[in-house]
Order: structure tokens, then C-alpha cells, then sequence
């Protein structure tokens, strides 16, 4: 596997106390694929993102567990050999890339210097690289645009210049956070587009994390879903999509609108709010939302924390029995976290 | 660009007349009469009436400030002291000598002073910022905030004259200041405005300490910042190249400003160390309804505001590129 993280674990240490936003979590990405982290704001995608990268101020978070790049533990890693990778052999796109681009340095600038800062290669070598790289992105009169500020972009092309910088090293993992959330609708297509054509032109493995379950159908191979820092649910897209296994991805899916679904019926939102991650609620983290939990015993949900099981291929974190939530979801129908009460 | 500078200027020369006629007229306002001063203590009415025809202010006030503008720009005669040629702002009341000449013989000593403690301010306040926003809430954050406050606070006529009495008459490490042309004795220039130049600079360092403190605090938490640090760049390079960047321009605004104040007079500061500078030729100039010196004084500190101030609207486009365009 090209990243490996294992049991990762992220404390913020702030005045109102522990805040534990990463708790223990596990998943894996292969070259040449797509993993979507999905979850509410606040579930701890970006946090573990940015730990991959080690970009955590380590004054305030303390991280644990261990993370592997292609078989190099990142975690504890000094500084300067994570820069070295950083850009390198991964790299990062952004929300907004208006926000996330320099307003101060030329789009051509802020591309080239990647470049040269890992492959220490001539100015003139870099620029051609960054005009080549604009070119691969899609941005038409690349040798134009290339000495343009970001201001000067579209938002589409702004998102397509972080991206050409982004992957202007060839790096073996691309974190996307959440790249198409500030962008018009038509635009997000054709960015979702590009990112596929260049992981198959690359064999780049990414990540997308996201909120957007239409995002994961589009684009990801295998699916994380992530409750209060800590994954509920993993497998493959369609085993997730077409049939999810934890209530809290039943809910998700069921506050989701789609074309079939009947307009006099109301779109369920999941009910409650995300924990606080300071006192996060004993055991099953989803209890006080989860319209199941009374089906089991008292204390049951409340007791141990339910790990994912199984272990591997397509699992989830609850103790209802899979039987159970089969019988649940035939009842329901499609979407099980509709009608529940 | 050039449009951009053309129209500043413009705007500049109309402030620059606005501010002379307002100091003119209210020049008038003053219930003092220059004539009288320059008459004596016995003095008659037809001396009188002589000295205020001297002073050329027997004249109808719009005549005079008509004549006073024009003799800026294509020189003035006067009856008893004859030619004053353009630049031409008058001969004082006090001593008769040419003003121009005044103020250029002045000029140096407040140049130097000025110049000197604002390196020192800009690039210790800048430093002392970006070391304290990137030891947020550590020891060294703090004893930099207690030390702005304290510096904030202080008044220069205050530490100047610790500072003179320890360093000065009690302990002798600095020289007691003293402005000597720089091409005469460079060293002696260098030491005789060593100290006002460090008390100078401990008042104004604070306030560039906490502005850029708080600017690069705010910049180091910006996305950008973070996509170059995402992208590889060294923490230096991140410091300097990205954050830095935008947190220059609250800074360049303030320092535009403070060296336009200063330059128009450190009234306080020439006066504490007795350096016979542009601020206290403006001080005797109020001191003796000393018009032509008076104006001569405003004209120079709004001047230099003014010239700051264009100079800090070219530099915001040299920052940042998105001003350019608009």
C-alpha cells in the first residue's frame, strides 16, 4: 500500500480542555487509487490530512499512531524531511483556491518554485515545466496565463492552477479537500473530470475527502466514513453507496436529495447535532443520534467503543448484528434512516 | 501608473495651498502683532507703522499671500532687503536671513535624525514582530508585548533625559548629542546623534512591534500561507516570502506617515537633546510671530506628509499586485 495509517490519533490541547479530533483511526490508499473520506464538519477529515502532511502546529496537537508513505514513517518525522515530501511525493489541493493561491506571486511563480525547490532545477527549466503543466490542466494561452496572478483567473481555472501545482512534481499521493465546495456546479464536474484523467495518466492515489456523497460516487474507489474522529464505516464506493451498513451513513445517505425521490416526501436531515469532541459521548460516539440504539440492550451502545468489523473488506462500527440491519433496511426500503422512530 | 502617480500629485499641490492659506490667515488671528515685537518696548506709532511696512504686512492679507505664493515660484522683491529669488518664502521677521536659506541649513540636522532612528525603528519593530507572532503566547511573545507597551507609553522627554543624565554625565558611554555635518566628521556626525537616534527609535519600535505582530499573525493563518508550506517551502521562506509579504503593508502605512511627522519636525525630540533642527526653528517661529518662517515650517511638515504619503500609494502596487490593476 503507498499510505498506511494506522491507529492515528490527534489531541488538540486548548483552554477548554482535550479536544480529540482524530481518535484511532486506520485506512489505506494504493497508487493509481481513489479513497473519499466523507463526514459532517467537525468529523476530523482535514485534521488527518494535514497530519499526513505534518503541517499541525506541534506546539498544540499531539498526533499518535503511525503513518506511512510508501513505507516511510511520517509521524515524528523531522521537519525538514517532511518538506522534502511535502510538494514532492505529496501534495495537497485546497477548498478555495482564491484564498489558498498568493495573491502576491504570479501563477507561474507559485507553480515553477515547487519545481525548482525539489527537482533543483534552472528558473527557465521550472517556467517551461509550470507552462507545460498549465497546458496538462486545461488552461488555454498557457505561455500567457502563466505570468498572471491568481486574481486574474476564473474560480475554475484558479482551481485548475492549484492543481497543475499540486501535481507539477508527480506526486505518488494528492489530498483533496473537498476541491469543488467553492466552485459553480458545471465547474465542479469538469474539476472532478481532470483529476480522474490525470490519476490515469499518472497513477497518483488520492484522497477526496468531502461532504458531497455525489463527489464519492463520481470519483472515489473506496469510501471512509468518518463520525466525531473516528471512521464508521469503510469499504468500496458501491458497497457503501448501495448498501450501507451504519445508521450514520444510512443518514447521510437519506438526507441526501436525489432525482427519484418523491417530492411530497420531506429530505430527513440526521437528527441532533456532532458531539462536542471535548466530551465525546461514551462508546458508540453516534448513541445520542442513533435512532437504533434502544433496539439493543441498555448500556450496550453506551459501553465499549465498537471497533470496525470486519476487519477488512467492507465494515462498520456498531453493534446491531448485520442481520438486524438487513431486516431493517428491506423494511425501510432503500434508505432505512428515513421512516425510523 | 503614470496616470495613477499624475493625479496624486495634482491632489498633493491642491492640499499644499489649502494648508499655506489656512495658516496664513489664521496666522492673523493671533492677537500678537510681528511689527510691535520688531519695534521695541518704547515704541511710537509712526516706528510702528514704519516697521509694518517693512514686514510687508501693512498690505491687504489677500495681497500678501497672493504675493507670498507667487514669490515660491518666480522669486520676490523686497524694498529694504532686496531680491529674494525663486524659491523665494520670505526673509523672517526675527533676524532678517532669507527663510530658504534657514530651513536648508536646518534641513540636515532633522534628515539625519529622522533617517537614522527609522532604520533602527523599522527593522528592529518589524523583527521583534515576526519573532513575537511566531512565539505566539511564549515567554518571548510576551516580554515583546510588555516591552511595546511600555515603550508605547513612555514620553521621549522623559527617557531622553534619563538617558542623557545616566548615559551622558553618569556612566559617559554615549557623547553628549550634538550634530556635526557628516562631511566634516563622519564618526562625530555618527556619535553626536547615537543616542537621540536609540531614544527615538525605543518610542516608535513598540508601535511597529505590535503592528506587525498583528498582521503576521493574521498572515501566518492565512490559506496561501499554509499552501506553501503544503507545497514544501522552507519555514524561512514561508516567513519571509509569504507572510511577511502581507503584512507589509499596514506597516509601510504607519511608516509613511511617522517619517512625514518626523521629517516636518521632531519638535520634542530636537528640543530634549537641543539639536537645532526643523522642529524647533518652528517652535521660535510660533514663539515670535515669525510668519515667514511659520509658513515656511508648515509648508515643509505638510510637505513631507503629503510626499510620504504618494510615495506609500506607489509602494501598495509595488506589494500587491491587485492594486495595480484597480
Amino acid at each position: 500500500m503507498f499510505l498506511e495509517v494506522n491507529d492515528l490519533t490527534v489531541d488538540f490541547h486548548t483552554e477548554d480542555g482535550v479536544v480529540h479530533a482524530v481518535d484511532g483511526l486506520s485506512f489505506e490508499v494504493d497508487r493509481g487509487s481513489t479513497l473519499g473520506i466523507v463526514g459532517e464538519s467537525g468529523s476530523g477529515k482535514s485534521v488527518t490530512n494535514l497530519a499526513i502532511l505534518g503541517l499541525h502546529n506541534p506546539d498544540t496537537a499531539k498526533l499518535s499512531g503511525s503513518i506511512k508513505l510508501d513505507g516511510h514513517e511520517l509521524l515524528g518525522a523531522p521537519q525538514r524531511e517532511l518538506e522534502k515530501l511535502r510538494g514532492n511525493k505529496m501534495a495537497m489541493i485546497f477548498q478555495d483556491p482564491l484564498t489558498s493561491l498568493s495573491p502576491f506571486h504570479t501563477v507561474g511563480q507559485q507553480i515553477a518554485e515547487v519545481y525548482r525547490k525539489h527537482k533543483g532545477v534552472s528558473k527557465s527549466v521550472a517556467r517551461e515545466r509550470a507552462i507545460e503543466m498549465l497546458d496538462r490542466v486545461g488552461i488555454p494561452q498557457p505561455k500567457i496565463r502563466v505570468d498572471e496572478y491568481p486574481h486574474q483567473f476564473s474560480g475554475g481555472m484558479r482551481q485548475r492552477a492549484m492543481i497543475a501545482m499540486a501535481l507539477v512534481c508527480d506526486p505518488g499521493l494528492l489530498i483533496a479537500d473537498e476541491p469543488t465546495t467553492a466552485l459553480d456546479v458545471t465547474v465542479q464536474a469538469q474539476i472532478l473530470d481532470l483529476l480522474r484523467d490525470l490519476q490515469e495518466q499518472t497513477g497518483t492515489a488520492i484522497i477526496m475527502i468531502t461532504h458531497d456523497l455525489g463527489v464519492v460516487a463520481n470519483t472515489a474507489h473506496d469510501v471512509l466514513v468518518m463520525y466525531a474522529g473516528r471512521a464508521v464505516e469503510r469499504g468500496t464506493m458501491r458497497e457503501v453507496l448501495r448498501e450501507p451498513r451504519h445508521p450514520y451513513t444510512w443518514g447521510l445517505l437519506g438526507s441526501m436529495p436525489s432525482l427519484n425521490h418523491p417530492v411530497d416526501v420531506p429530505l430527513e436531515p440526521v437528527r441532533g447535532t456532532p458531539p462536542s469532541l471535548i466530551n465525546v459521548p461514551p462508546g458508540c460516539p453516534f448513541h445520542p443520534r442513533c435512532d437504533y440504539a434502544k433496539l439493543l440492550g441498555p448500556g450496550v451502545c453506551t459501553g465499549e467503543r465498537p471497533e470496525l468489523s470486519p476487519h477488512r473488506g467492507h465494515g462498520d462500527a456498531c453493534y446491531l448484528p448485520l442481520k438486524q440491519k438487513a431486516e431493517l433496511r428491506s423494511q425501510h426500503g432503500k434508505q432505512p434512516g428515513k421512516e425510523a422512530s | 501608473m503614470l496616470r495613477f502617480l499624475t493625479r496624486r500629485v495634482l491632489g498633493a499641490l491642491v492640499i499644499l495651498l489649502i494648508i499655506s492659506a489656512v495658516t496664513f490667515f489664521l496666522f492673523y488671528a493671533i492677537p500678537a502683532d510681528p511689527a510691535r515685537l520688531a519695534c521695541g518696548k518704547v515704541c511710537p506709532p509712526e516706528t510702528l507703522e514704519q516697521a509694518r511696512h517693512n514686514l510687508g504686512i501693512d498690505q491687504p492679507l489677500m495681497v500678501q499671500f497672493v504675493s507670498w505664493l507667487a514669490g515660491i515660484f518666480v522669486g520676490r522683491d523686497y524694498g529694504g532687503l532686496g531680491h529674494c529669488p525663486a524659491p523665494c518664502l520670505g526673509f523672517s521677521f526675527v533676524n532678517r536671513a532669507p527663510v530658504f536659506e534657514t530651513i536648508i541649513d536646518r534641513m540636515p540636522v532633522t534628515i539625519a535624525l529622522t533617517i537614522g532612528a527609522a532604520v533602527i525603528f523599522l527593522i528592529f519593530g518589524v523583527a521583534t514582530g515576526i519573532v513575537a507572532a511566531l512565539r505566539q503566547g511564549k515567554p518571548l511573545d510576551k516580554i515583546a508585548s510588555v516591552s511595546s507597551l511600555i515603550g508605547a507609553s513612555v514620553q521621549i522627554y522623559f527617557v531622553g533625559t534619563l538617558a542623557m543624565y545616566f548615559f551622558v554625565y553618569q556612566i559617559q558611554v554615549f557623547r553628549q548629542p550634538k550634530y556635526i555635518p557628516i562631511t566634516e566628521d563622519p564618526l562625530g556626525w555618527f556619535n553626536g546623534l547615537l543616542l537621540p537616534w536609540l531614544v527615538l527609535a525605543l518610542i516608535f519600535t513598540a508601535n511597529y512591534t505590535r503592528i506587525t505582530r498583528s498582521t503576521m499573525v493574521e498572515n501566518l493563518n492565512e490559506d496561501y500561507v499554509r499552501t506553501a508550506r503544503a507545497k514544501g517551502m522552507s519555514g524561512r521562506s514561508v516567513v519571509l516570502r509569504f507572510a511577511l509579504r502581507g503584512a507589509l503593508t499596514p506597516v509601510i502605512t504607519i511608516f509613511g506617515v511617522d517619517l512625514g511627522t518626523l521629517i516636518g519636525g521632531a519638535i520634542i525630540t530636537e528640543t530634549t537633546f537641543g539639536l537645532q533642527g526643523i522642529g524647533r526653528l518652528a517652535v521660535r517661529a510660533v514663539d515670535y510671530s515669525d510668519l515667514p518662517t511659520l509658513m515656511a515650517t508648515v509648508l515643509l511638515a505638510a510637505g513631507a506628509i503629503v510626499v510620504m504619503n504618494v510615495i506609500v500609494d506607489s509602494l501598495y502596487a509595488v506589494i500587491d499586485p491587485r492594486v495595480r490593476l484597480s
